[in-house]
């Protein structure tokens, strides 16, 4: 039996092929090293992420976890569900406390969910993997397994804000959290704790609808981490990652900068520093590759 | 008469109590006390400024400013970053009152038509719903494409390096535009969700008629 067992909730950009796949390989590879068994809910269902708002209202969207908190019980009860993904997770805390709070919407949602078959008796604790990581494992046992320091690679921790606000990490302000910055040292490496756009807002869905509004939020994350001699940005979440990526070449055509710095996870940092290969941290599923945790990977 | 005229009717007198009423943590608008700290806090406030930012959105409910609230594309450019809500010393849920808004705006048919982001949130969530799971090509595809085909390609032609960049890190999948990923009760999501937009739309109702 592994020493850390939960259930687990991909979400959507986590699949195969889809935006997210590498943070999903580096984490299984990272989960195995640590002893944690992470089993997905079967048949689980998107969280309608904040975007969702125009037409999800507000009993549709909660009812959306609700059939994963349930799916969750039916199968592995008593589990803490487990989510990698910023928006899943909380959307899934959001969803646990409003109906914790509301005993009408609580009974909307038990009402809606019989018509799938489905019924809730317990509500999940929500977690989300970077909890796990510093509250179940913590950062002595998180470092014992370091075999490749990533010694002398300066990296600014780029927060963002889901998982940050309004829940956030326990003991960590909002303005100035510094659990990344804590795992960016715990790997060896160099963290920059005056990195002053930490908490900063990437754009979320806006990078899609209105890019322009976004990528000028991407480029003072972007500018402040070159101006405290950051060679790479890493991030807990999803849309963080993608939307501080992907848009670096079109943020250098707008705003003639010469942008190119890799954004990874802090899965990738830890499967490399635990001596893993660049496949298994999942270096081939960046946009702008990591030289220098690829150089390490290959030692 | 339309949903909006039904409701311009009802809540004549007072357009704070049809907010109270309609709109998702709407109770709680009264609460504010005009500090500001939501509007200096918020991104796309800063970046390039809201038409009406929230502090100003709450005095301009009290102050019974239906149509000028229900039209403004202001509430449409929340990022969702939650950073008014931890810094509100009074504790609003503002992120969500500005999706609530936007939702009862949308609702009523008022929200301005060509608003990006209102389009892209309609197609998010029926995106997701449809098979249970986000299928990201699909819904990147139909951003594009809202305004026609010769658009959608221009608009494609300017996201290709993005697209192939994603799809050489298989990060993409072009298959998806096959089906992709899916939930196998879809069935079951899809009653599930009909009877929670039944009985939403019957309680909304119900405090109306109350």
């Amino acid at each position: 039996m592994a020493k850390h067992e939960y259930a687990f909730y991909p979400g959507c950009s986590s699949q195969k092929g889809a935006s997210a796949s590498n943070y999903l390989t580096s984490v299984e590879s990272m989960c195995k090293t640590l002893d944690v068994k992470l089993t997905e809910i079967p048949d689980w269902n998107c969280c309608g992420a904040s975007i969702g708002y125009a037409e999800a209202g507000e009993l549709p969207r909660h009812v959306m976890n609700a059939r994963n908190f349930a799916l969750s019980e039916q199968h592995m009860p008593g589990k803490e569900i487990v989510a990698t993904c910023a928006a899943c997770w909380l959307g899934a805390r959001e969803t646990r406390e409003r109906l914790t709070h509301s005993d009408t919407l609580m009974a909307d949602t038990k009402e809606a969910l019989k018509e799938a078959g489905l019924t809730i008796n317990e509500m999940p604790e929500i977690r989300h993997m970077v909890e796990v990581l510093i509250e179940d494992i913590g950062f002595d046992e998180m470092k014992k397994h370091v075999k490749k320091p990533l010694e002398g690679v300066k990296i600014a921790g780029y927060v963002g804000c889901q998982t940050n606000r309004p829940f956030g990490v326990a003991g960590e302000s909002f303005e100035n959290p510094m659990y990344l910055d804590m795992m960016v040292d715990m790997v060896g490496a160099t963290p920059i704790p005056e990195y002053d756009m930490k908490v900063t807002c990437c754009g979320g869905a806006l990078a899609f609808s209105e890019p322009e509004k976004a990528q000028a939020q991407i480029k003072d994350i972007i500018e402040s981490a070159y101006d405290h001699g950051a060679e790479m940005i890493v991030t807990p979440c999803p849309l963080c990652q993608a939307n501080v990526e992907i848009y670096q070449g079109q943020i250098n055509k707008t705003y003639g900068t010469k942008f190119n710095i890799p954004v990874m996870y802090y899965s990738q940092l830890m499967v490399v520093a635990y001596g893993g290969s660049a496949k298994d941290a999942a270096l081939n599923g960046q946009l702008i590759r990591a030289r220098r945790l690829e150089e390490i990977a290959a030692k | 008469m339309s949903a909006n005229t039904a409701m311009a009717e009802k809540y004549r007198n007072s357009f704070l109590k049809e907010i109270e009423e309609q709109v998702e943590m709407g109770d709680w608008v009264k609460m504010c006390m005009q500090c500001g700290v939501c509007s200096g806090s918020c991104p796309t406030n800063f970046q390039s400024a809201w038409e009406h930012p929230p502090q100003e959105l709450f005095m301009m409910i009290r102050a019974g400013k239906r149509e000028e609230v229900l039209t403004t594309s202001s509430m449409w450019n929340c990022t969702s970053c939650y950073n008014c809500i931890v810094r509100c010393p009074r504790k609003l849920p503002i992120t969500h009152i500005m999706h609530g808004i936007a939702e009862y705006a949308h609702r009523l048919g008022l929200a301005p038509k060509m608003q990006p982001t209102r389009f892209f949130s309609g197609l998010f969530w029926k995106n997701a719903t449809q098979t249970g799971r986000v299928n990201e090509l699909k819904l990147s595809m139909g951003l594009y494409f809202r305004n026609g085909f010769s658009a959608g390609v221009k608009e494609g032609m300017k996201m290709k390096d993005v697209a192939l960049g994603l799809m050489k890190a298989k990060r993409l999948n072009p298959f998806e535009i096959l089906g992709g990923h899916k939930c196998r009760d879809q069935k079951g999501i899809q009653a599930m969700l009909k009877k929670a937009y039944e009985i939403e739309r019957s309680r909304k109702a119900a405090k109306m008629a109350g």
